[in-house]
């Protein structure tokens, strides 16, 4: 990895502690899989690049201005019998002086800010792939419009290609942060029947194949500490077969109807058809779309998409590892296992009917 | 020419009231004794704020914390941030304000005595009230900053484990609304004062730094605080009567909430830093023995910092999405800003370059003050970039920001004040080992504390999180953080024991301990209730110094005199039935849910209340 940082690090070391801790923490990037440190995109890399200048800007000043301070602290330390220093009340050329040096350097650093500005803050123009990434109490939810995708916290993305962002949130204000490859942005409430539509855009390209985390950064109520989200690049061979599992039963290709062939299959499945009757009578379905349910088109329902949940990674937003057993835990105590989570069971299951949801869900690939 | 208004009030009797007890203290309008309440006042809050930060960083001691529940978090942090800046620096300062202005620019009191008593009172009932929510069980929890609509919300906002919207955003609304009716009346009542009250011959550059820096802010709360008023108000019908300013579904918008906050929060910033500054501009000068280097400079920087600050609140916004034009000008402007700052700091170089520096409690303070207040600048001027900033803000990069520049540079400096001016206000002077002990402490604990903050924040840990899973990497540094809080709350106990030592020590401080170099030290300590016998002619900024040289070095300590015939505001308990009157009044909106029907009887005996502590205030004799 980026061992460049550590190199320096150890010559500035003895000339300041401080300065050293900051370095020590920039060369330790790789134990920090969520650092901004090390970029992993060209928008990250951008704003690395501008972060860096300013920064050692700001060492070159913090180390002259610290340096100054503590040689007068020192220097000018009282001694017995001092007599009365002289009683300068100032000195206009002087003032003059650091007046005008830091308004150099002030423009030393606008010059590269307005610029990264300009290429960073619009949207993207010809993305590759576009994503509208919605933001939930306390979930993500992820639909690729042109793909047919719907999915929830782990954002699926090729590497090598635009990905283009289109933001909002159906509740209050969230952040969408993911610091290796796309920076943040908030997300503002969007409501159809309203002609306000702030939607905001951001783009990024990654670098190479990878499991990033990321996180929401907007104080966003109870579970704002817990709204996590994956984004996964894949290449271009494992993203086409992504996008083809995830398209079945998606309430963007035929409101979520799958081919006839699959549902013979599945109709066949006894954890199927067991797992589809339970998820019913549950009453999870007031809240979920879930492929093969009546409701496995629907969009504008509260909780995540399921259809494809044996498929995730993780569950609550980044918070379990999709396991058997976390994902029983979660269907027995959804409050226990995230308080004030708004996954609300009607009814206490039976055991027998976790286990039945945690097959069929898991089948669901 | 600035003269008082109390030397040419026909004099009266001076009737004989209780100079000690209780009733001494609730009738108060000496602006002595309404300083010491208010930081009396201020200081428990402040504890009571950093009880709730020991408890967060308990919290994030370790990954996966179970200390406390998630909303009890989001309560702990919102309370903590809104009590250290409304109830802890805020008042802090205007102990300061009360105690020292008068005395430094040769006033006796302040321009309207009973209206100061006033704003003590509401600020005492306001933060009494926001605090009342933790007995309730409904802490505000929606950040300091409560960004609609989260806080606006009567629906979405709710949870599973409680549907209906509590009280907790309604207590900090309310709360906020009493605190900044103390905030404007005090502002009004220091502005008239330092325009009307100064001594014969002090003009306005020749004001002490501290006035001119406590100028600038009284002119900051003016105009900041009804911006938050006016959103306050919006939020609170959002809440309850069914509009919707901030609420997307009817055609609001939240991030016109945004605006609003900032227009009013970016202000408080400097409301919050200047007084610090303004004390550090006092102690250095004193403690090098060579006066304030570049005085005008010092004036103009802060009148420009103070100016510019209300131009610079988008700042706070760069990840809304404002667009490249407006990000470019926000940024550009609060890079201004560190032009003026920077002003400040080379002068507080220059003033001790080449002076005699004596290591006092209250002088490393103050250099501290400066050391720490330029790192705060430094990481300051990185994310006013605002691509940077995307990656920073909402991230403890931000918390270790701004804890350098409040905590490192308001919290040094309010301290820095009280080791100076303690033997002024109490005739008693701080123990200076324990100070030192005191001082160390809370250096090692504070960058302890906030500095490996700027580590997290870059590795990529967010704000206002309950916890944090592990394998992230912010296991050592959060552990580390937590035992530096713990130093830094050590320290505080510290200052705590010194001060109940020295209040039982001997009165052992003269009127100038320090060698000062204004006019709060040509009268006794403590001063007596009219402050000055005679009113001093000022021919200088340093008018002390000028005194003490006059004099070969050596000033006779000043007689305490009768001061009989010298007219003094009567005390009075009408400013605190005022303020009972306004706490009613803004206290019963709390039930306007709760009983739709009814509550507003409750606003009108407090209109009731307030109308009949008012008229009674107007026509008591003033003296």
């Amino acid at each position: 990895m980026d061992r460049r940082p550590e190199r320096v690090g150890r010559a500035w070391l003895a000339r300041t502690v401080l300065l050293g801790l900051v370095i020590l923490a920039a060369a330790c990037a790789d134990n920090y899989p969520q650092t901004t440190l090390n970029p992993r995109s060209d928008i990250t890399r951008l704003i690395d690049q501008l972060f860096r200048t300013t920064f050692w800007w700001a060492v070159v000043v913090f180390v002259l201005v610290e340096g100054a301070l503590v040689y007068a602290l020192w220097r000018f330390r009282a001694k017995p019998n001092d007599p009365e220093p002289v009683q300068t009340h100032g000195n206009t050329t002087l003032e003059i002086i650091w007046t005008a040096i830091p308004a150099v350097i002030l423009v030393l650093i606008a010059i590269p800010t307005v610029k990264t500005i300009f290429k960073t803050s619009l949207p993207a123009p010809n993305p590759a792939v576009e994503v509208d990434v919605i933001g939930h109490q306390w979930y993500w939810e992820f639909r690729y419009p042109k793909l047919g995708v719907v999915t929830a916290n782990e954002l699926v993305v090729p590497q090598k290609k635009m990905i283009g962002l289109r933001m909002w949130s159906a509740d209050v204000l969230h952040s969408f942060w993911s610091p290796q490859l796309a920076a943040k942005r908030d997300v503002f409430p969007i409501f159809s029947q309203t002609k306000l539509k702030k939607v905001n855009p951001l783009w990024f390209t990654a670098d190479t194949v990878g499991d990033y985390t990321g996180q929401c950064a907007e104080l966003c109520g109870i579970q704002h500490g817990r709204m996590g989200l994956r984004v996964i690049v894949l290449n271009d061979a494992d993203f086409d077969k992504w996008v083809a599992a995830e398209r079945v039963g998606s309430p963007l290709v035929e409101g979520g109807k799958v081919p006839a062939a699959v549902d013979s299959v599945w109709k066949a499945d006894s954890i199927m058809t067991k797992g589809a009757t339970t998820f019913l009578t549950g009453g999870c379905i007031s809240c979920h779309a879930m492929v093969g349910t009546p409701l496995a088109g629907a969009m504008t329902l509260r909780g995540p998409n399921l259809s494809h949940v044996g498929g995730r990674t993780t569950i609550g937003a980044n918070m379990y590892e999709n396991t058997p057993t976390n994902l029983a835990q979660w269907l027995r105590d959804p409050q226990g296992m995230k308080k004030g989570s708004h996954m609300i069971l009607p009814r206490p299951l039976t055991e027998d009917e976790i286990a039945t949801l945690v097959a069929y869900l898991r089948a669901h690939k | 020419m600035a003269t008082s208004v109390l030397e040419h009030r026909a004099p009266a009797i001076h009737h004989a009231h209780p100079k000690t007890g209780i009733w001494s203290w609730i009738t108060t309008v000496d602006h002595k004794r309404i300083g010491i309440l208010y930081g009396a006042t201020a200081f428990l809050f402040f504890l009571l704020g950093g009880i709730e930060a020991l408890i967060m960083r308990l919290q994030l001691m370790g990954p996966n914390g179970k200390l406390v529940d998630p909303d009890t978090f989001n309560a702990l942090f919102t309370m903590h941030g809104t009590t250290m800046i409304f109830l802890g620096v805020m008042p802090l300062s205007a102990m300061f304000f009360n105690y020292f202005i008068p005395l430094q620019i040769g006033a006796r009191d302040v321009a309207f005595p009973r209206l100061n008593a006033f704003s003590y009172w509401v600020f005492l009932l306001g933060g009494l009230f926001i605090n009342a929510s933790f007995l309730v069980g409904a802490p505000p929890n929606g950040g300091w900053f409560g960004y609609a609509n989260l806080t606006s919300s009567r629906v979405i906002a709710a949870t599973a484990a409680a549907p209906a919207p509590g009280m907790n955003i309604d207590f900090w609304v309310i709360g906020l609304q009493i605190l900044g009716i103390a905030s404007i009346a005090a502002a009004l009542n220091f502005f008239v004062t330092i325009v009307n009250l100064r001594a014969p011959g002090m003009k306005m550059l020749r004001m002490p730094m501290f006035v001119w820096m406590s100028f600038v802010v009284q002119v900051l709360l003016l105009l900041a605080f009804p911006v938050i008023t006016v959103a306050l108000v919006f939020l609170m019908m959002d809440r309850n009567f069914g509009t919707s300013f901030f609420m997307p579904d009817g055609g609001g918008d939240p991030i016109m909430w945004q605006h609003l906050f900032w227009i009013f929060g970016h202000p408080e910033v400097y409301i919050l830093i200047l007084p610090a500054f303004g004390i550090t501009s006092e102690i250095l000068p004193v403690f090098s023995r060579k006066p304030l280097f570049g005085y005008t400079a010092m004036v103009f920087s802060g009148i420009f910092i103070g100016f510019v600050g209300f131009g610079v609140w988008s700042h706070h916004m760069f990840a809304t999405g404002m667009g490249p034009f407006a990000d470019t000008f926000f940024s550009m402007a609060t890079m201004v800003i560190a032009l003026p700052t920077g002003v400040k700091i080379f002068n507080w170089i220059g003033t001790i370059w080449g002076g005699s520096l004596r290591f006092t409690t209250a002088m490393m303070m103050a250099l501290a003050m400066v050391a720490l207040f330029i790192i705060g600048g430094l990481s300051g001027v990185m994310h006013s970039a605002p691509p940077a900033d995307l990656q920073q803000t909402d991230t403890y990069f931000i918390v270790a920001h701004f804890h350098y520049v409040l905590f490192g540079g308001s919290i040094f400096g309010l301290t820095a004040g009280a080791y100076y001016w303690w033997p002024k206000m109490f005739g008693r002077l701080l123990d200076e080992g324990m100070g030192k002990a005191h001082f160390w402490l809370m250096f090692v604990g504070m960058n302890m504390t906030f500095f490996p903050m700027h580590f997290l924040g870059l590795n990529g840990m967010p704000r206002r999180v309950y916890t944090y899973p592990p394998g992230l990497g912010f296991e050592f540094w959060n552990k580390f953080e937590t035992i530096g809080a713990f130093i830094l709350a050590f320290s505080f106990l510290i200052f705590l024991v010194n001060i109940i030592k020295t209040w039982f020590g001997p009165a052992n401080a003269p009127a100038d301990p320090w060698h000062g170099a204004t006019l709060e030290w040509s009268i006794p300590s403590p001063p007596q209730e009219f402050n000055f016998p005679k009113l001093p002619m000022v021919g200088s900024s340093v008018p002390q110094w000028d005194a003490r040289r006059a004099a070969g070095g050596h000033l006779p300590e000043p007689a305490l005199v009768s001061g009989a015939d010298i007219p003094m505001p009567n005390p009075s308990y009408w400013p605190l039935v005022s303020a009972i009157g306004v706490f009613l009044v803004l206290g019963s909106l709390l039930f306007i849910r709760v009983n739709p029907v009814h509550w507003w009887q409750f606003t009108l005996f407090g209109v009731a209340v307030l109308f009949f502590g008012v008229f009674r205030w107007a026509f008591e004799p003033p003296h």
